[in-house]
């Protein structure tokens, strides 16, 4: 057996794989390899969450410590489990005894058809390793990425929410620091690699290492959460030749907070920095949480949504709104450029051969200065914006002394609205000059039609995101506490 | 003598669990919450569906090559390349079936392989069996096909314009609905598209054909309709129907969409068995399954209807237009539906309702949850409320003027007379529980304080016939044995997809053995077990093998009570069926030691049941009849929340009260409520089905194709069953249907919304809100009415 195989325990045993195509799905490999059939294919997109098993990590932050995460096993490839533990719901049971994650479904009559049902299961069992007593609104935001369409979802929110403090302690718990020591032992291998039917798979652990590997092959295909690039192989049925994760690449996992800035590394997951851009910026927080699902957050990554130039990517107009920075890493050589400059057109970017993202730069708010974010979707949860609207004002006094406007699906790539800006810059907000700024837009965007939304719509709905932020500002100057978003409608 | 078993000794063990206000009736089950008979092996992913299954020795997978065009001849077909590609073992087209090439379910019009033409994209044109799942896949997008293109009818409007129909159309008639129209003091006018709805069961279609020693083939399917896959697949294998067994034991998910639209994959499968004479499992990928499957049936309806001052209907014309794809599959039947579903709860007076099958080249739109009802019942929904906004009155006390009477008024425009309906006490009932008037007060308050988001209310009603409208579809089989152990074996003929049914009628043949519904092993449902069985749908899963199963065991209890009366010499009356017992004379036995002194004594403790709905009738030839044995009732009202600027929008509370009669299983139905109401509230929401200008479907994932998610579901969600409430048909308990029923309940947020957006013009516009009401189509709403107002 040699030392730089992938290397992960699934359940409680110490599994390790070779000679296994990269290209497989964690799903796949559960089904086809292990025959473990408790977990479900759904889709295998990413979109139900019937695949959904726990990945359990060693906390970064907090030494001896581990971390549950809930992942979606169809979009996540194996080589992403090198030294982590995967948890699948058949192991849950202790004997005949069913598991708290378990009990309480059956006991609320929260499986009909039953094929959702272990999905569920496991972003419950996940949520309750770090919430015993999770409130409705924690309950829904950790089950949002699994569908079902059987029930209705009362009676599967009612188990979720049943607190979990008098449960026994699952075998997980029991056997919680020989978990930590053993994945703390994986944490020394060196770099794992996997090949299988002609295709590699390599996991860098130092930037050293990845800047090396892609100058070797720069045509290597770079991969974080895999949450995007997964659909390649398992909608499109690509091959991808040679995959290099970013997942354990240390540099690439930090975060960081100066006076002025907060640095989020390009390879770290949604769910590790979400609560520290909650509290600078509100809407920020509320926006990320209605990126993807909890699944997809867990995997997904900021350098994944910038890097794949998705003209509806939610996080780079706010980004760009913010005018946040990002730090461009070539062999050893780094630049840092505006998240706006890096979008070319369609799927283009300023991204050289064998470069990559480093780590992106949000500036910490100052007096005066509103992010207002807008995500327009046809369902709340776990759907890609028809319109993603990101309004960033300054304002001395009444004045509008800076101001950036950012849309996403408004055009091929996310973009900044010059027109409309430049009609409020330098003035007071008045609802004239809004409706002005709202004839402006037309000269900034010809949004297109699509299975999501018309043009039409697109660009009323944009037009009266301003109106919105205008009324928004309006209504917190008076100080008057109106309902305004129906997202946040509680 | 040794005894043949070990079995419990009589006792006085019972289980005394709570019945929910239903009355106790002993042991067995009826009117128990009983928890799923699944739900322990269902969380711990020990339940085993079709894919889950251990592969057989030699499997192979299917895949099918589609075709990329609406409508077109095919001049010739390349696939040289898909038989070089690696892992393929076999290839099959039309040419290589050795039996019949349609499989069309009632009428002919669905080739199982395209025969020298396509008629919507996505068409299965040829099949491959490979080594896996992505080979398979792979393999056929090698094909060179090419087409010589046709032209392609993609709109309703141009299948009317053209008469270009998959049956004939359809009126039915009450009186003189012209006349009546025209004397009427008010008339209005109106049109709504109602879009149709994937089904998206979480588990796709999926079936396994294992060949047989003799020829005949083993299919494992997800169907609601096992029966009719056993005699499609034994006629493209052109082999007798006891060559075919097909075993189902569970589906993740039916809801309509493999009545008929699983068979198509479980012959595939089988004729690449066949070929390769070995198991081929054909599973579709969540996209193939979006693109290659039918859909609930898009409609374009549009009315003409007179009402007096106080806003009751005096006469109205109906036509429903239903999109059903590119050939008949059960589009009759369903567009029939839609036409009996016309009137919803309402007395619609003179009447004429037409129906017309529209033939479109997509695919073919087959069963769904409620079966073409809903899209029936959206015009008249309509009605209400354009009547109501006319007059200047809440469209809830329009709704009621409007509803059958008892003696009066309660003739059908398909002259079935309505009974027993309780719909007005329903909605009394209902109006007080949710506090309506009080909220509807609060709402206008809310609405004149908020300039950018507004409120709506609605209460709607749903009244559905329960019965299959084909007359020989209502019958079901059951078989049910009893083993030395005192255990029992149940097989029927429906098939359970998650609604419930085993458990259901496990209940119900423990009720009549008094015995623990635990004692009662449900298997898979079979059709060497129990034959010719009619598709588990029409919401009559329960009413119909529920029946049977009582009868099968009937037969079994009276046999023993024969025996009994014979050997210790008593009495029929002093044979008594109670807590696991059997109390002979002064004697008390355990139902296992009973079953054992039987076995010696040579009782046969095996028997079939049988049932067929009675009362039932329709003559089409002149639009009259009882078609349904009964009606399901119930009510809801529901309050959302728009923003006007945005079209975005949220249910925050919905309260339902449902007629489910003598509830055999309380949670199960509720369960069965919540679900159909997020379902129909999905379905005229977030659900949009789009395909372009070429025939394509663009919502062809779950990435684009929006069913409810759990912030969906409302966050003030209470579900009631009306209390004392026995079906006054002689029903399994005297229970009701529930499956489909509720599914309409989801109407109140379409009509909640419409009220939301009226009320940005003073409730003076009615608004047109064709489903699914997306963001977009509020948003448009709004602006329409706005515009109104200027």
């Amino acid at each position: 057996m040699t030392k730089n195989t992938v290397r992960f325990l699934l359940n409680n045993d110490v599994v390790t794989i070779e000679n296994i195509d990269p290209n497989l799905t964690v799903l796949q490999y559960l089904r086809e390899i292990q025959f473990k059939s408790g977990t479900k294919e759904g889709c295998a997109s990413g979109d139900c969450g019937a695949c959904t098993v726990v990945l359990a990590e060693l906390d970064k932050d907090n030494v001896g410590q581990l971390h549950y995460n809930s992942i979606n096993s169809c979009i996540t490839f194996v080589g992403n489990l090198h030294g982590k533990q995967l948890i699948t719901v058949e192991d849950l049971k202790d004997g005949a005894k069913l598991h708290h994650a378990q009990q309480t479904i059956v006991d609320n009559h929260g499986s009909q058809c039953g094929f959702c049902t272990p999905g569920f299961v496991m972003s419950s069992f996940a949520l309750h390793k770090h919430n015993k007593t999770p409130n409705r609104a924690e309950v829904l935001e950790a089950l949002a990425g699994n569908l079902c369409r059987c029930t209705g979802y009362r009676s599967i929110i009612a188990a979720a929410i049943t607190a979990s403090t008098d449960s026994d302690e699952d075998s997980f718990a029991k056997h919680y620091q020989t978990t930590v020591a053993t994945l703390t032992e994986f944490q020394e291998l060196p770099s794992p690699v996997l090949a299988g039917n002609g295709h590699n798979f390599i996991a860098p652990k130092n930037i050293d290492e990845l800047a090396i590997e892609l100058t070797n092959e720069p045509k290597s295909t770079l991969l974080a959460g895999g949450t995007d690039l997964a659909l390649s192989v398992t909608q499109n049925l690509a091959t991808i030749n040679k995959l290099v994760y970013l997942g354990n690449v240390a540099e690439l996992t930090n975060f960081e907070e100066t006076d002025t800035e907060i640095i989020i590394g390009s390879a770290l997951p949604y769910s590790k920095f979400i609560d520290t851009l909650h509290h600078y910026y509100p809407d920020l927080g509320e926006m990320i949480e209605r990126i993807g699902s909890k699944q997809v957050r867990n995997n997904g990554t900021l350098g994944g949504n910038i890097g794949n130039a998705s003209p509806i990517g939610d996080m780079p107009p706010a980004l760009i709104a913010l005018g946040a920075t990002m730090t461009l890493h070539l062999n050893g050589n780094e630049r840092t450029i505006l998240v706006e400059d890096y979008f070319v057109d369609y799927k283009k970017t300023v991204l050289k051969s064998a470069e990559f993202i480093k780590s992106v730069q949000i500036p910490k708010p100052t007096p005066g200065q509103t992010l207002k974010l807008y995500k327009i979707s046809k369902r709340i949860d776990d759907d890609i914006s028809a319109v993603l609207a990101a309004i960033f004002i300054e304002q001395q006094g009444q004045k509008i002394t800076n101001i950036r406007m950012a849309f996403g699906g408004m055009a091929a790539i996310p973009k900044r609205a010059p027109a409309a800006e430049g009609v409020l810059h330098g003035y007071s907000l008045t609802k004239a000059l809004v409706t002005q700024a709202k004839v402006a837009l037309t000269n900034d965007f010809q949004p297109m039609s699509d299975v999501r939304a018309s043009d039409k719509y697109r660009m009323t709905v944009a037009q009266n995101l301003i109106e919105k932020c205008y009324l928004e500002l309006q209504s917190a100057n008076a100080r008057k506490n109106i309902e305004t978003r129906v997202v946040n409608h509680a | 003598m040794r005894s043949l078993i070990d079995v419990k000794k009589a006792s006085s063990n019972t289980d005394e669990s709570v019945v929910n206000g239903q009355k106790n009736v002993g042991l067995g089950g009826v009117g128990r919450s009983k928890k799923h008979e699944s739900a322990d092996k269902q969380v711990a992913g020990e339940a085993i569906y079709v894919d889950d299954r251990p592969s057989l020795r030699g499997e192979l997978h299917a895949a099918v090559g589609q075709s990329t065009h609406a409508h077109a001849n095919i001049l010739s077909m390349d696939l040289t390349a898909v038989k070089s590609a690696p892992g393929v073992i076999s290839v099959i087209t039309v040419e290589d079936v050795p039996g019949h090439t349609d499989i069309g379910p009632v009428f002919p019009g669905d080739p199982v392989l395209a025969i020298g033409k396509v008629e919507f994209v996505g068409q299965p044109i040829f099949a491959v069996a490979a080594t896996s799942f992505d080979l398979a896949r792979k393999a056929v997008k090698l094909a060179k096909i090419e087409y010589q293109a046709l032209e392609a009818v993609l709109t309703v409007k141009d299948a009317l314009a053209k008469q270009n129909f998959v049956r004939p159309p359809f009126t039915m008639k009450r009186g003189d609905s012209d006349k009546a129209i025209s004397a009427a003091e008010h008339q209005l006018s109106g049109e709504i598209t109602v879009g149709g709805q994937e089904h998206m069961y979480l588990e796709g279609q999926v079936s396994t054909a294992e060949p047989t020693e003799d020829g005949g083939m083993n299919i494992f399917s997800s169907s609601q309709h096992p029966s009719e896959v056993q005699k499609l697949v034994a006629e493209v294998l052109d082999i007798p129907l006891n060559k075919v067994l097909v075993d189902m034991r569970r589906m993740g998910g039916g809801f309509g969409g493999k009545e008929t639209q699983a068979a198509p994959w479980a012959c595939i499968a089988a004729l690449l068995a066949n070929e390769t004479k070995r198991p081929v499992k054909f599973k579709l990928a969540r996209m193939d399954d979006m693109i290659m499957t039918g859909k609930r049936h898009p409609f374009e309806n549009n009315y003409t209807v007179g009402f007096d001052s106080n806003g009751q209907i005096k006469g109205i014309n109906i036509e429903v237009n239903g999109n059903c794809g590119y050939s008949p599959d059960l589009s009759d039947a369903i567009v029939d539906r839609a036409m009996f579903h016309s009137d919803n709860a309402y007395f619609l007076d003179q009447a004429s309702v037409t129906g017309n099958r529209c033939k479109l080249n997509t695919v073919s739109h087959t069963a769904y949850r409620g079966f073409g009802g809903p899209q029936g019942m959206m015009t008249i929904e309509m009605v209400m409320d354009d009547i109501a906004r006319h007059l200047g009155k809440d469209p809830l006390d329009i709704r009621k003027i409007n509803l059958y009477g008892d003696e009066d008024r309660n003739e059908t425009h398909y002259h079935q007379t309505v009974e027993h309906n309780n719909l007005s006490e329903i909605i009394e009932s209902l109006e007080d529980s949710s506090d309506y008037q009080t909220r509807r007060l609060a709402i206008t308050e809310f609405n004149a304080n908020n300039a950018i988001l507004k409120k709506g209310i609605a209460l709607t009603p749903v009244k559905f016939g329960i019965s299959f409208t084909v007359q020989h579809l209502n019958q079901a089989g059951a078989l049910v044995h009893v083993y030395t152990d005192g255990t029992i074996h149940l097989s029927h003929g429906g098939s359970e997809m998650g609604q419930g049914l085993n458990t259901k009628v496990a209940q119900i043949v423990a009720e009549e053995f008094q015995v623990d519904v635990d004692t009662v092993a449900c298997s898979a449902a079979r059709t060497d077990k129990v034959p010719n069985s009619s598709p588990t749908a029409a919401s009559s899963g329960t009413d119909l093998n529920g029946k049977a199963a009582e009868a099968a065991a009937k037969t079994i209890k009276q046999r023993l009570i024969d025996f009994a009366c014979e050997k210790y010499q008593v009495d029929e009356e002093q044979v008594k069926f109670e807590n696991n017992n059997i109390h002979v004379g002064e004697q008390i036995f355990s139902f296992a030691e009973f079953s054992q002194i039987a076995y010696m004594g040579r009782v046969s403790l095996s028997s079939t049941g049988f049932y067929k709905t009675p009362k039932i009738h329709f003559d089409r030839a002149t639009g009259k009849g009882r078609p349904f044995f009964y009606y399901a009732t119930g009510a809801c009202v529901s309050e959302v929340i728009i923003d006007t600027l945005t079209g975005e929008y949220k249910t925050l509370r919905t309260d339902i009260l449902q007629d489910v009669g003598h509830s055999i299983n309380p949670a199960i139905d509720i369960g069965q409520i919540e679900g159909a109401f997020v379902q129909g509230m999905g379905w005229l929401t977030t659900e949009e089905l789009v395909w372009n200008e070429q025939g394509r479907l663009l919502s062809n994932n779950p990435a684009t194709y929006k069913i409810p998610a759990i912030n969906d579901a409302p966050e003030d969600f209470r579900v009631a069953l009306v209390p004392d409430a026995p079906n006054r048909e002689h029903t399994i308990y005297n229970s009701k249907a529930v499956g489909e029923p509720p599914f309409m309940l989801g109407m109140a947020v379409w009509s909640a919304l419409k009220d939301a957006i009226a009320s940005v013009n003073d409730y003076k516009t009615s608004p047109i809100l064709d489903t699914p009401a997306t963001p977009e189509r509020v948003l448009f709403a709004v602006e329409a009415v706005k515009a109104a107002t200027k």
